[in-house]
Order: C-alpha cells, then structure tokens, then sequence
C-alpha cells in the first residue's frame, strides 16, 4: 500500500489516466483486504482459526462476529486519507467548490 | 414513574424534537427536496446515513437473531457492513461526482437509454415498497407493545409524522431528522448493552465483556463464549462459536448470503441517494467513513447483546418453575412472542434442542426489547429502547418513501412522461408522491402482506443482481454499453426472481438438497450478480461501443473535481 506510484512521471497520459490508475492501486490493495478478511478469515478458515483464541474468543469466530467489522472502518478510513493524498498529487483536489453542484451540470436546467 | 409513563415522556419527546427540525428545514426547490441542496456535512451526512441504513430490523431483530444462529449471524454483520466498503470504494465518489438526482437517473445517462432507466426505477419502487412496509409494521408492534395501543393505531401515528417530515422537509427534512435519530437509537442500543456487559462480567464495554468471563452465577470465572458453548452441549443445540456444526447452514450458503448482502447493502437505492446530499466526492469518500463508523457502533455491539441474551435467557428460565416466572416472561406470553407449553407436566420450564421435549418457544424479535427488562434495568432505559426502535424505523421509512418520491415525480413523470414540467410543478409532484407513498406505506403496515419478512431477501437480492453490477460497470468499464446492461439487469432480475418465487411461495417444503449448489433463497442474489456482470461484459463486447458522449461523462466522473481546467 505504501508504493503508490508517483503520478508526474507519466506524462503522456494526462492527470486523468494516473489518478486513475493511482486510485485503482490502492482500491485493488484495500479490495484485498477486505475480502481477506471476511470472505477467508471469517468464513473458508473459520475452524482451523477457531483453534487458537484471542481472550475468551476462538479467533474465527471474533474475525466473522468482530474483527472484520473494525477493519472495514479502518479501511474506509485509509481510502478516504490516501485519496486526499492522490488528489493532491495530481492537482485534482481544487475546486472541490462546496456550493457548486457536480461539475456534470444538468442538461435540462 | 412506570414504564409506560416513561415511554410517553420518552417518545413524544423524540416526536416532537423531529417535528421542530422539519419545521426548521423546509425543502423550497428540488435541489432541497432530492439532496438536501447538497449542503450536508460529511460527519452529519455519516449519522444520517446510519439512520437510514439501520431500519427496525437491524434494531430490534437482527441481535435475536443472531443470538438463535450463533457463528451463522456473522451472514448479516459482515453483510451488512462489509458492503459500505464496496459502496465507499466502488461507488459513492463517483455517482456524487456525476451529480444529479436519483440512481436511475445515473442508469438513463450512462446507458444513454430510457429504457434502461425505466426497469431501474421499477427496481428501485419495488425495493422501497418491499422495504417500507416492514418498518411501518416495525412502528406498530413498538406502539402497541410500550404504549399499549392497537397495532393498527400505532401504524397510523407512524405515518403522521413521517408524513409531516418527509412530504414537507424533503431531503432535507429528512436528513436532519435522521441525525437526531441516529443519536436516539444508538444512545438507546447502548445503554442496556453496557448496563448488561457490567453487570454479567464486570466489563462496561460490550465488545470487550463478549470474550471475557462471567462475573456471576454458577460457570463465575469461566469465559462467556465458553460457557455458552458448554450450556448448548448441554441442552442439544448446536455450539454458539461453532461453524459448519450440522444444524447449522453450510460453508457455501454461508458465503453466498454474505456477498448478496454486502452488493445488495452497496446497490440499495435508499443508500446510495445519501451521498448526493454532500458537497462533492471528497465528501462522499469521507462521508462513507463516517457512515461505516456509526453503524460499526451498533454492529459491533449487537453481537454481544446477542450473546449476554442467550446467558440470560437460559439462565433466567431452563429448570425454573413456571410459578416464578418473572414478570417481563408474562407480559411478553400475553403477546405470544412467547410461547411455554409444560409438555412433562413438571411445573418447570425446560429449553431444548430436541423439538419433542423443548417447552420453550421465544421470538428473535423480542431479545432487544425485552433485554431490559431481562436485566432488571430501571423503567427509563426500557422507554429509551422504544423510542430507539421508533427512531429506527421512522428514519429508514423516510429515505425509503424519498426514493419513492423522486422515482415517480423525477424519473418518471419529468423524463417519460411531461418533459417540459417546471421546478415548481415538479416540486408538488414529488411531494404528492411522497404523500401518495407515506400512505401506502401505512396501508401495507396495517394489512402486511404475509410474506414481508421472505421478501426481504427479495430486496437484498434485488438490488444485488440489478443495480450493483450496472452502477459498477458503467463506472469502471467504459466498453459497457446500454445493450449489455439492460440484458445483464434482465437476466439478473429474472434468475433472482424465479429463485426466491419458486423456493417462497410455489414449492416451500422443497428442502435445502433441491438448492442449487446448497443456495438457499437468500443467497441467490450472488448467483444473479454474477450472471449479471458474465452478460453485460458478455453482449457489450458484441455490440457498438457507447458513444463519445457517454465516454466523456464517465472520464468526468472518475475525477474528483474538473479535471481538464485543472490540466
């Protein structure tokens, strides 16, 4: 998650095509996660987990009941920062005018 | 004071406190009355999102459920919030970015067809309706059991205020209305959680109290989750922790049920129309954080409460005589939510996994309402936990009649069938709609259709195979075109449809063998999404790529702010 690539660099593309593929990066890491979490440790390697024990939790079943729902929260957490950053980065992070509706205007008004 | 005493206070505080912000925050053009002139605060936005997001089952019924399934309740935890990870990832900045008003609208545009428009509004009427009709019922059950009124009086007082905030606030009524909800529910999904957490092991935190050790009665000392297990063992039932135990469902059933909620959590239109209301996509992206972090606080609590039930339920009543049932037992037997059938003539209440010797019968439904009075907590926190239930239902009902609303005055009656409508003509009609739609709402609460609680899973299922593969599509592959789309959702439709219809209501007894791969009813949501996604990639590849018109919005949309002034 850490290797996002600096966007400067690919200059025949544009700021569209970088940013884009800067936010597909880090959509595909933190997808990753998520399905790690949930999908493996909290349902296909539930028993072999349940094996070992996290205080008085066996450990898949804290991941399906608990642990997933917290690292959801962080991962949200971490895309919302990181694509502060990338914004940043690639000088798309301006006008973001909190008045203007979308810069896709309505065709019929 | 008694408890009914204290619910009056309670409840017509919290009605009154709703009335006053709709008052305050009258819709005055279309803009208000769709997205809230798109003035809302991310942090605001987050809390009304969770409001609108946790109906009356997610309050009242989801913990006894989970506290009767175990391991297996994980299917609506991970479900339910593990798909705003998809919606704050794969959709939410972008549908803000394009900007408009509604879902279908976006479906319309991006598919630069009518058509494709029309099928998404029925979908999303449908999932409403679907949707609506429980949380009136949800009112009317709160009412009739706190406050002693006839169900069917309680549906009626529901609707009066939804009425009130909803048809004249709008949007934004609504949104502000939700987040004085979000702070009722939680605060009252909380207290008796804690009060129990301390009291059963000496943790005031629910997350932490979950997987530590007893503080009282005979298993003191031994881990809670331990000791249900061993409670389980004993009376026949299959473990609480345990997985793939039989009794309960399989590994694939398990997964299928996960995804078609989480897609189904991240396509309902309820949902995504919340993040039309903030200021631009950062927001959005910021605003799904927040909404995942209010709603975690209750997810994450519900499991515990679930657990403390089950301690406290088998504790408080197996091998008890009848005689000295507690008084909360009586009150809810009167309602039939609980059921005690002296089957050996012993005197005694005996819980079993065996159905020939079981005497104890109890609706899931009753746990988090009845978990007060279980834990002996004081007349106040009882009142609380039904103006949380109220808060739950009424703010869910509301986004569901907006997107009702805005289908039939927006999408609808503005783009099919009165093009040249003007705002102040378009505004009366969305808010006929939306009185059109409180009532039938009210209406289908007060004569239920018996099959509400089976076709939930319609609407989770629904929205899976319909709307999440089209909005993910037309977002991140710009070859798809509006011939796959309207396929791929026909098809979706229709495999999902036929599923649930055939194993719902023309072959119920089929059993779980008949299932395809083991899939049941709630389930097929996944197996639709996927066709969905095979045939839209599918038929768009095989027909006209979409024109250069539709490629440039959907460049436009994956940027958050104008990229090309910015290049």
């Amino acid at each position: 998650m850490n290797s996002i690539p600096k966007g400067e660099d690919a200059n025949d593309k544009g700021p569209v095509q970088t940013h884009w593929h800067d936010n597909l990066r880090l959509m595909a890491w933190l997808l990753s996660i998520w399905f790690a979490v949930s999908y493996l440790l909290g349902i296909i390697l539930v028993e072999p987990l349940n094996q070992f024990h996290l205080g008085g939790f066996p450990l898949g079943f804290w991941f399906a009941h608990q642990g997933s729902i917290f690292v959801f929260v962080v991962l949200v957490f971490v895309y919302a920062r990181w694509m502060d950053r990338i914004d940043a980065r690639h000088g798309v992070d301006k006008g973001n005018n909190p008045s203007a509706p979308g810069t896709f205007q309505k065709k019929t008004e | 004071m008694s408890i009914q005493a204290w619910t009056y206070l309670i409840v017509g505080f919290t009605f009154a406190l709703y009335i006053g912000i709709a008052v305050w925050s009258r819709a005055s053009s279309t803009s208000d009355f769709y997205v809230a002139g798109r003035g809302v605060s991310p942090l605001l936005n987050g809390m009304a999102t969770g409001a609108d997001w946790m109906s009356a089952a997610s309050f009242i019924s989801m913990a006894g459920l989970i506290s009767f399934m175990g391991y297996t309740g994980t299917i609506y935890l991970m479900g339910w919030t593990g798909g705003y990870v998809l919606l704050a990832l794969l959709l939410a900045p972008y549908l803000r970015k394009y900007g408009r008003y509604t879902v279908p609208e976006f479906i319309g545009d991006r598919y630069y067809s009518q058509t494709a428009r029309v099928i998404a509004v029925f979908c999303a009427i449908f999932i409403s309706f679907t949707y609506v009709a429980g949380q009136m019922r949800g009112v009317g059950v709160v009412f009739s059991r706190f406050l002693e009124v006839d169900v069917n009086v309680g549906v009626v007082i529901g609707v009066l205020i939804v009425f009130f905030y909803a048809v004249l606030g709008g949007m934004r009524g609504i949104t502000y209305t939700q987040v004085a909800q979000y702070c009722v529910l939680i605060v009252a999904f909380l207290i008796p959680a804690v009060a129990i957490s301390w009291k059963l092991t000496g943790i005031p935190i629910p997350q932490i109290g979950f997987g530590s050790s007893l503080v009282t009665g005979e298993h003191a000392g031994v881990a809670l989750l331990e000791t249900l297990d061993a409670i389980h063992r004993d009376l026949g039932l299959p473990e609480y922790t345990g997985a793939w135990v039989p009794g309960k469902k399989g590994m694939v059933d398990v997964l299928a049920i996960t995804m078609a909620l989480m897609a189904g959590t991240a396509g309902l239109p309820h949902v995504l129309i919340r993040f039309y209301t903030v200021p631009n996509a950062r927001a959005a992206r910021w605003s799904a954080m927040w909404a995942l972090a209010f709603i975690a606080l209750l997810y994450t609590t519900a499991p515990a409460v679930a657990a403390f039930a089950r301690v406290n339920l088998i504790q408080t009543l197996h091998e008890k005589p009848y005689t000295e049932a507690p008084q909360w037992f009586l009150t809810w037997e009167e309602t039939g939510l609980i059921v005690f059938t002296d089957r050996n003539g012993d005197g005694l209440i005996q819980y079993s996994g065996d159905p020939a010797k079981n005497e104890l019968t109890v609706d899931p439904d009753i746990m988090v309402l009845a978990n007060p009075e279980i834990a002996e907590l004081p007349a106040w926190v009882v009142a609380l936990v039904a103006a949380g239930a109220l808060a739950a239902a009424l703010s869910t009902a509301a986004g569901l009649l907006l997107v009702i609303s805005a289908s039939i005055s927006h999408d609808l009656l503005k783009s099919v069938l009165w093009r040249n409508m003007s705002q102040r003509d378009e505004l009366r009609m969305a808010r006929t709609a939306a009185a059109v739609a409180v009532v039938v709402a009210g209406i289908l609460g007060i004569y239920p259709p018996g099959f509400v609680a089976q076709v939930v899973a319609f609407a989770f299922g629904l929205a899976a195979a319909s709307f999440f593969p089209i909005l993910l599509l037309g977002i991140f592959d710009k070859r798809t075109t509006k011939e796959g789309a309207i396929a791929g959702m026909l098809l979706g439709i229709g495999v999902t449809s036929a599923y649930i219809l055939w194993f719902r209501f023309v072959d119920p007894s089929a059993g779980a063998d008949q299932w395809f791969f083991g899939i049941s009813p709630e389930g097929i949501g996944t197996v639709g999404m996927l066709l969905n996604f095979a045939v839209t990639m599918t038929v768009s590849r095989m027909t006209p790529p979409p024109p250069d018109e539709v490629l440039r919005l959907v460049e436009e949309i994956r940027l958050p702010s104008g990229s090309r002034d910015a290049a």
